[in-house]
């Protein structure tokens, strides 16, 4: 692929919390069916920066370039505040740590998947159902739980009903932060599997958070690593993880330090 | 009250009048929009017409025929009360007769016989905001407004269907007016939201308490949301008037005794007197 | 045969004859005047003054004796009158530390320029019922002490003085009207001037129960009662064509002031910040209530965590005029007779529609 295909382009991101905290200096390229790993210590800065991936944060500097499904690429910071949430119920998708964070508690299961459909313009009930089983299917929910409200959920469930809400509306970019945290050993991997099943199927272009590296190691082809709000490590995940170069990576990497 | 000397005609001074007419006019010329007003302190309660009353006071001149209703009767203590009101400080002329008003102002009914283009009907809104169960913030529900931004509502609806079978809103069924703004009717029955769409009447809407008014103007379509697989419908409950026979006006209910007697009849009183008058010409 | 209830006009008028009646009460005893309301029930004709915003005694005492004592609907009562009155203009802000005083207090400093003044206050009366009161004894007369230190600077001015609170400062444009909460909407967010008119006006429970549900968690902020003086305050209208303001009238009002914790932050070194509240008459516990919320509502602006409804603008302001609340709390005793229909025209069709669902499925 040449540069010019990027699905995104990040050049020179900066954020000051005012504590030392934030990130600076970061610049990458994303093209579309690629999964990008982002691991680090926690305070490392890597969920502030998929925040402001996500514009759930502006920037202090910097540009983040994404091209449209029309082809041309915008500032996402630079939108309209209309444009900014079209692009957030359509193109756009990103799924929290905490289910909670992402979905609708008082809402059915159904009512949730089939939300950014309707956001979007959806008009017939018939459809947006269909659409719902499907994809409650496709994340391994039973169809007869699509009236049940997420509160009656596991936590595995609920994150799969996350991801079902998401991918629903056909996203060109997913933004995930550690989705799987917060589960139990045995429902991570069920969800992992999933997880690496729709990448494949969907060709998903993918910026996935988690201070797991057997997650990183499963899901994502690149891997970026962080440290003090900096990348100071990117490259094949395989070659990241099999031969790191920097010392704080060879730390990470035999778990000398608790990610 | 009593004794309105030192009063202006119609209670409010001329400034105030000016101010209102200037949202109304904003909220003509942006159906269905949602405009923030300078609400008085009306010598009536809030949530008792305050927002319709300013309204009517702001467009009512000497020469026009007022008409009152609440629940689609005129002798319904409130509307009592505010025919009063115009009565004792604008000393207009007032009717029960839908046909003889020029202005008329109304809680929770649209009149059943049609409106035409020298009339204006003033609803009386308690929460203006479509989306306030939804988005209790008003700062978000206007930039939800500002982006039409609706999906939420929706959801709404769907969960009805997929819960109940049916869309479960019998009052206040919110719409689209002009294919743009999302819009609260006020509480009318569902039954009545056909009638605003493409009305002769200039529709103005006034919510005291939460300061704004809004508009439909004359011949503007409105639209019950709904679904393509699922559209919006009308209830009735079937029977005719008790007293005119009509079978097609909106019923109150009478309970007549303790052990499950009912009757129905014409909510809107002027519509019933008429038939029945009409009945007993013929007779 | 049914017919359809008419008389709603009969009724309005015979209701409001009753209520005259009500009123008045047993013809055998004195009726009381508006001026014995105004002199010997001053604190309710101070209340009904500040929520009214309209400082007039007169009109207070009146629309309480209208009101058979009811001080929300006293104050509504006022209201509906003051939104007729025309606007001369706007006076000059009141000087509070030129207040000629008749109370003042410090919990901050034992000791200060001017003194404690402890004033006409129920804070140390035992809560025993008087029956000298029910017969009809004199007051005693209180002793008159030497007249009091003319100086009397604000607390807070003095510790603004050494830097460690922080000034008030004007907004930054104030070349427009002071914006005007019974002239204007209500658009969020409303900024500290409208939040403080809302508060002065609020309903003195509402804003009572949320400065003190800050002090018990919701939001909490440290707070010191700087300082409360109550007095009268010089009202000035600066006249174009003179070239200088001129004294109109006194009014008698209280203000507190409290002292609140700030860490700092990156920009900003430890300090102290301010509540404020500002009430017609003597209304100690409205004045202080309202400082809490005040400060509660600065939150965001301070960079603190909004863990509250206190701490929640459009929340209190939405909530807090009294006027407002009962109009619509109470309309719902208006009729609802359509709606209703309509509901229950929906829980039948409902009930229904799942009778029928039971009985294909035991079929």
């Amino acid at each position: 692929m040449t540069r010019d295909d990027a699905l995104l382009s990040v050049r020179d991101l900066a954020l000051d919390y005012g504590n030392g905290r934030g990130v600076r200096d970061v610049s990458f390229r994303l093209w579309p069916g690629e999964v990008l790993g982002i691991v680090g210590e926690s305070g490392s800065g890597k969920t502030t920066l998929l925040k402001l991936l996500g514009g759930q944060l502006a920037p202090d500097a910097g540009t983040i370039h994404y091209r449209m499904a029309g082809g041309d690429m915008v500032d996402l910071n630079d939108l309209s505040e209309a444009r900014r949430r079209h692009l957030g119920r359509t193109e756009l998708a990103f799924v929290h740590q905490n289910p909670r964070d992402g979905l609708r508690l008082a809402v059915t299961a159904g009512g949730n998947v089939g939300e950014r459909l309707m956001a979007d313009g959806a008009r017939h009930y018939g459809r947006i159902r269909a659409a719902a089983l499907d994809w409650l299917e496709r994340v391994e929910i039973e169809a007869g739980r699509v009236d049940d409200r997420p509160t009656t959920f596991s936590g595995g469930m609920q994150q799969r009903l996350q991801i079902a809400r998401n991918l629903v509306s056909g996203p060109r970019l997913v933004l995930m932060d550690e989705p799987t945290g917060g589960l139990d050993v045995s429902v991570q991997a069920r969800l992992l599997d999933l997880l690496r099943g729709l990448v494949a199927d969907l060709g998903l272009t993918v910026v996935i958070v988690t201070h797991d590296l057997g997650v990183a190691r499963l899901l994502a082809h690149r891997l970026m690593v962080m440290q003090g709000g900096r990348v100071i490590e990117s490259g094949l995940t395989d070659q990241v993880l099999d031969d790191p170069r920097e010392p704080y990576t060879q730390l990470l990497v035999s778990s000398v330090l608790a990610a | 009250m009593s004794g309105t000397e030192g009063y202006n005609f119609a209670y409010l001074d001329e400034q105030t009048k000016r101010m209102i007419r200037r949202a109304i006019l904003k909220a003509v010329a942006v159906p269905g929009y949602q405009v923030p007003f300078a609400s008085r302190e009306m010598p009536l309660p809030y949530g008792w017409g305050t927002g319709g009353i300013q309204v009517t006071a702001s467009v009512l001149g000497a020469d026009d025929t007022l008409k009152v209703i609440d629940q689609g009767a005129d002798d319904t203590t409130n509307a009592v009360s505010i025919r009063r009101f115009f009565a004792r400080t604008a000393g207009v002329a007032t009717t029960t007769r839908t046909a003889e008003a020029t202005v008329i102002q109304t809680r929770h009914r649209v009149p059943e016989t049609p409106l035409t283009g020298d009339q204006i009907l003033v609803y009386q809104v308690p929460i203006p905001e479509p989306l306030r169960w939804l988005e209790p913030r008003e700062a978000e529900t206007r930039a939800l407004h500002a982006l039409g931004d609706y999906g939420v509502m929706q959801v709404e609806l769907y969960e009805d269907i997929a819960i109940h079978g049916k869309i479960k809103r019998s009052y206040d069924y919110p719409v689209e007016v002009a294919d743009r703004y999302m819009m609260s009717p006020s509480p009318i029955p569902k039954f009545d939201n056909p009638k605003l769409s493409d009305c002769p009447a200039l529709q103005l809407f006034g919510a005291g308490r939460e300061k704004r008014i809004y508009a439909i103007p004359p011949h503007t379509p409105v639209r019950s949301l709904d679904f393509e697989d699922h559209p919006f419908d009308i209830d009735h409950p079937g029977t005719p008037c008790a007293l005119c026979g009509d079978t097609e006006s909106f019923l109150d209910e009478i309970v007549t005794d303790d052990k499950g007697g009912r009757m129905f009849v014409c909510s809107d009183t002027d519509h019933c007197a008429e038939r029945q008058a009409e009945a007993g010409h013929d007779a | 045969m049914y017919v359809a209830v008419k008389g709603g006009e009969a009724a309005i008028d015979a209701a409001h004859d009753w209520l005259a009646e009500e009123r008045r009460g047993d013809p055998a005893i004195p009726e009381v005047t508006p001026d014995q309301i105004a002199e010997q029930l001053g604190l309710a004709v101070d209340r009904v003054m500040a929520e009214a915003s309209l400082y007039d005694r007169d009109l207070a005492a009146l629309a309480l004796k209208q009101a058979q004592g009811d001080v929300i609907e006293a104050v509504f009562l006022l209201r509906a009158y003051r939104t007729t009155l025309p606007r001369f203009g706007a006076s000059m802000p009141v000087d509070t530390a030129a207040m000629r005083i008749d109370r003042r207090i410090s919990a901050t400093f034992k000791d200060l320029p001017g003194g404690q003044v402890l004033g006409p206050t129920y804070d140390y009366t035992h809560r025993l019922l008087d029956f000298a009161l029910a017969a009809d004894g004199e007051a005693p007369e209180a002793p008159t002490a030497e007249p009091l230190d003319p100086a009397m600077p604000r607390v807070l001015d003095l510790l603004a003085d050494e830097g460690l609170m922080e000034r008030e400062t004007p907004p930054a444009d104030e070349s427009g009207p002071v914006p005007d909460l019974t002239r204007e909407p209500l658009t969020y967010p409303a900024g500290r001037p409208l939040r403080l008119q809302g508060l002065a006006r609020g309903d003195e429970g509402f804003v009572l129960s949320l400065g003190y549900s800050t002090q018990r968690g919701y939001g909490r902020n440290h707070p010191f009662a700087g300082e409360i003086r109550q007095g009268a305050v010089s009202v000035e209208v600066d006249v174009p064509e003179l070239g200088f303001a001129v004294d109109i009238g006194d009014l008698v009002v209280t203000e507190c002031q409290s002292v609140n914790q700030f860490k700092g932050d990156a920009e900003r070194p430890a300090q102290f910040t301010r509540g404020y509240g500002l009430v017609f008459g003597r209304g100690e516990r409205k004045a202080m209530a309202m400082a809490l919320v005040d400060r509660a509502l600065r939150a965001e602006e301070l960079g603190e965590a909004i863990q509250g409804p206190a701490q929640d603008e459009e929340f209190v302001l939405s909530h807090a005029d009294n006027v407002e609340a009962s109009g619509f709390v109470q309309h719902l005793k208006l009729p609802h007779y359509v709606d209703f229909q309509a509901e229950l025209q929906l829980v039948r069709a409902l009930r229904a529609a799942r009778r029928d669902e039971n009985r294909e499925a035991a079929e």
